[in-house]
């Protein structure tokens, strides 16, 4: 017996001290952070710097991401969508592909655009060179940012006619790819999966109500929409469709995901038009 | 070099040793500004993301205040929040303060002679501890886009009166060009007095949001206060542009209609701009232009005036233009001009008789003395912040107000003219989303001229100070 018990306290005291490492790269201190206070973006013409960063992020980011930048604020217990943590480098709103790091401009819009349905507001009241300087100060409590250099963004070709033809080839990837297990086959975030979906921190996640009224995240222009699922947006249980759906079958699904949106669309009108039928989940292949 | 020399040196290099010793403790012991700000509770915010320095906004805020006290985020209307959510804040002030007031006519006495026997000039000054009034303030959304705010507020004895009440249509046909309030509400000055970072007396507002010459008897053109009305305004996406445009009642925010059926609009729009790491500089313009009653019907006698019987409108303006100007992350200056007029019915001193601010009624037949003429003058104010972090903030302010045309010719040219300066600091030693502290010193002196009692004085002028230590905080 007490063989045993002390087996098993030499196991313990390996896995500590193994997972020591692990422990201190998931929180990194202040002095590892500081290392990096040298980190620049880079918009446009605009160069920002982390150091011109660290006040704005103090008086408007720190309550909920963190002095660390590790998304624990003191509003992190309050908030749901959770607050971002920076030290992972991973970011939803990219035009790179998936698993990459975002480039500068990617976070630059996402600072002024909010995510809706999060507690991120617009911060488009800030200058470029504010919003330039507060994308260095993000990037410096990463080391990924040290290492990797961003994606390439993704290319995304001129946006075709709408037409009838397209609405229904839409509705056709909507289903091949199956949309619906997570957003319904209505739109309504309800299919059979959505009660299930965790972030990649093990956090309950909603998916994508189209029928809200609500903007996409991510931005809402049909490049926007576009980007979104063939990106894939990271660390959330969305993928990358980059490898399922070819560009021009991207547009079509475009398309049909707006005929979804309670917003008012050309697509809405021509879907009533062409009464067109939501998938049908039992339909073989090929056969909506 | 005497000894008595030796210790005063000695004495003087203390204190400023002292004084820069606090000033660098006051400074370095400025935690990182861990603070929330007030509607926090509902958004996960901190206070200094709407506040430059609480309660002034700064320009996030203020798109937060022109949306309709929303975030547009999706998270705005109030089924998002716990059924005990209750967006309300009291604020009060308890203070110290030493005031002192030149040339106050004294009466004098004889010895032994229990009734004043004459006359003199000196100047007053009282000192104590002292409360601000109560304010109760409740507002956000009742439903998306749909927001309000109320506001009742009590003197220092607890009478309460309602300062704010509006309700506000935002984003109408889905654009932010377009919203709507009803009620009593805060003009739209941009370097708002109800956000002021003073508390004096006579530095707790902004003179040239209410003055009036003297002798002028018509108080509704005080852009200070709040006033009853429908406000339409609209804004960009990023507010970079705005307008606004009010119809008020001519009643200086007073209800029941005590005045007349009198008129008044407020205009204002500006641009900002980007200006790199500067920061965004804001320019603009305003203008009141209404009329206001001058004539009252009595029943019973001359002095005897019915209530909201006012007729005879005669008008009077106030324009100027505004600046908000930013010099990187810790200066700013703020800037307000105003060339105001009144119709020299005012000035010969008919307006408000109703509250005994005139004495004189415009009755049928009644003329002006010959020479009459519409008052104008010509003010300015600049208000400089250094804002060492969002909880620590120091401010300055000049104003000055000449009068350019007296109504009464012969009057002296300067009679009325203000001068006043404030500087004070705010330190807010911690911020939460629960409830906001600033320690709270100032200093204010103004200077009037000509408006002194006359005792064998020809137009005397009036300096005022006043020294202030507070404790100013909500919850």
């Amino acid at each position: 017996m007490r063989t045993r018990l002390r087996r098993w306290s030499l196991v313990l005291s390996a896995a500590a001290l193994l997972s020591f490492p692990l422990a201190s790269w998931a929180q990194l201190t202040m002095y590892d952070i500081d290392k990096r206070i040298d980190m620049e973006s880079h918009v446009g013409n605009i160069t920002g710097h982390a150091k011109d960063g660290k006040a704005d992020y103090r008086r408007y980011c720190v309550v909920c991401h963190g002095p660390l930048g590790d998304g624990n604020g003191e509003s992190f217990p309050w908030v749901d969508p959770k607050p971002r943590d920076f030290q992972l480098g991973v970011f939803k709103c990219r035009s790179t592909p998936t698993g990459t790091l975002p480039t500068d401009e990617d976070l630059f819009d996402t600072i002024a655009r909010g995510l809706d349905r999060s507690n991120m507001p617009q911060w488009s009241t800030f200058t470029k060179q504010q919003r330039a300087d507060l994308v260095a100060w993000v990037k410096h409590f990463s080391p990924r940012w040290a290492t990797e250099k961003p994606g390439t963004p993704i290319q995304i070709p001129p946006e075709p006619e709408v037409t009838a033809d397209r609405i229904r080839a839409g509705r056709d990837v909507f289903a091949r790819v199956q949309c619906w297990k997570c957003h319904g086959v209505l739109g309504q975030a309800n299919g059979p999966s959505a009660a299930t979906l965790t972030d990649d921190l093990g956090r309950p996640i909603a998916a994508f109500n189209f029928t809200e009224g609500a903007r996409p995240k991510c931005g809402d222009t049909d490049r926007d929409i576009y980007r979104i699922f063939m990106t894939g947006l990271d660390g959330t249980p969305m993928p990358s469709y980059a490898d399922n759906i070819k560009p021009d079958e991207a547009w079509d699904l475009v398309f049909y995901l707006r005929t979804l949106m309670s917003q008012h669309s050309k697509e809405k009108e021509m879907a009533k038009q062409l009464n067109l039928k939501p998938v049908d989940p039992n339909a073989p292949a090929g056969q909506q | 070099m005497s000894m008595w020399m030796k210790f005063r040196r000695g004495q003087v290099s203390s204190l400023v040793a002292s004084f820069f010793l606090v000033v660098l403790l006051i400074v370095t012991a400025s935690p990182s500004a861990d603070a929330l700000p007030a509607f926090a509770r509902k958004y996960g915010l901190r206070c200094s993301a709407c506040h430059e320095s609480w309660p002034m906004l700064n320009y996030f805020g203020q798109k937060f205040k022109d949306n309709g006290y929303q975030l547009m985020n999706d998270r705005d209307a109030p089924i998002w929040q716990s059924p005990g959510y209750w967006p309300v804040t009291f604020r009060m002030t308890p203070i110290w303060h030493r005031v002192s007031t030149g040339k106050v006519l004294v009466d004098t006495y004889s010895a032994g002679n229990a009734t004043p026997t004459g006359s003199t000039i000196q100047r007053i000054t009282t000192s104590g501890f002292d409360l601000s009034g109560l304010d109760f303030h409740t507002g956000g959304t009742l439903e998306k886009n749909f927001s309000f705010y109320l506001l009742p507020s009590s003197d220092p004895t607890g009478a309460f009166h309602f300062e704010s009440v509006f309700a506000r249509l935002d984003n109408l046909f889905g654009t932010p060009w377009l919203n709507v309030k009803m009620g009593k509400f805060e003009l739209d000055n941009l370097l708002s007095e109800k956000r002021i970072l003073t508390l004096t007396g006579n530095g707790g507002i902004y003179q040239i949001y209410h003055f009036i010459p003297v002798g002028d008897g018509n108080i509704f053109g005080q852009m200070g206060d709040n006033q009853l009305g429908v406000e339409v305004m609209g804004h960009s996406w990023d507010d970079r542009t705005r307008y606004s445009a009010s119809l008020l009642s001519s009643n200086d925010g007073t209800s029941q209609l005590p005045y007349g059926n009198a008129y008044t609009g407020f205009f204002t729009a500006s641009q900002a701009f980007d200006t790199g790491r500067a920061g965004v500089q804001r320019i603009g313009g305003y203008a009141m232009i209404g009329e206001a009653p001058t004539t009252w019907l009595t029943s019973g006698g001359a002095s005897s005036y019915i209530l909201g019987s006012g007729i005879g409108n005669k008008g009077f303006s106030r324009e100027g233009f505004f600046g908000q100007f930013y010099f990187g992350q810790h200066i700013d200056l703020q800037v307000v001009t105003q060339h105001g007029q009144d119709s020299a019915w005012f000035g010969q001193g008919y307006g408000d008789v109703i509250d005994g601010v005139s004495s004189v009624n415009n009755t049928t037949g009644t003329t002006l003395p010959a020479g009459s003429r519409a008052p104008t003058w010509n003010g300015v104010l600049f208000e400089p912040h250094y804002v060492y972090s969002p909880q620590l903030i120091f401010i300055g302010r000049y104003e000055t107000i000449r009068m350019s045309q007296q109504s009464t010719p012969g009057t002296p040219t300067n009679l009325g003219n203000i001068s006043t300066y404030t500087v004070g600091y705010r330190y807010n030693p911690f911020m939460t989303s629960r409830a906001g502290f600033a320690w709270h010193n100032e200093y204010n002196w103004l200077h009037q001229d000509g408006t002194g009692p006359t005792l064998g004085l020809s137009n005397p002028n009036i300096n005022t100070s006043e020294v202030l230590i507070g404790f100013d905080f909500d919850f």
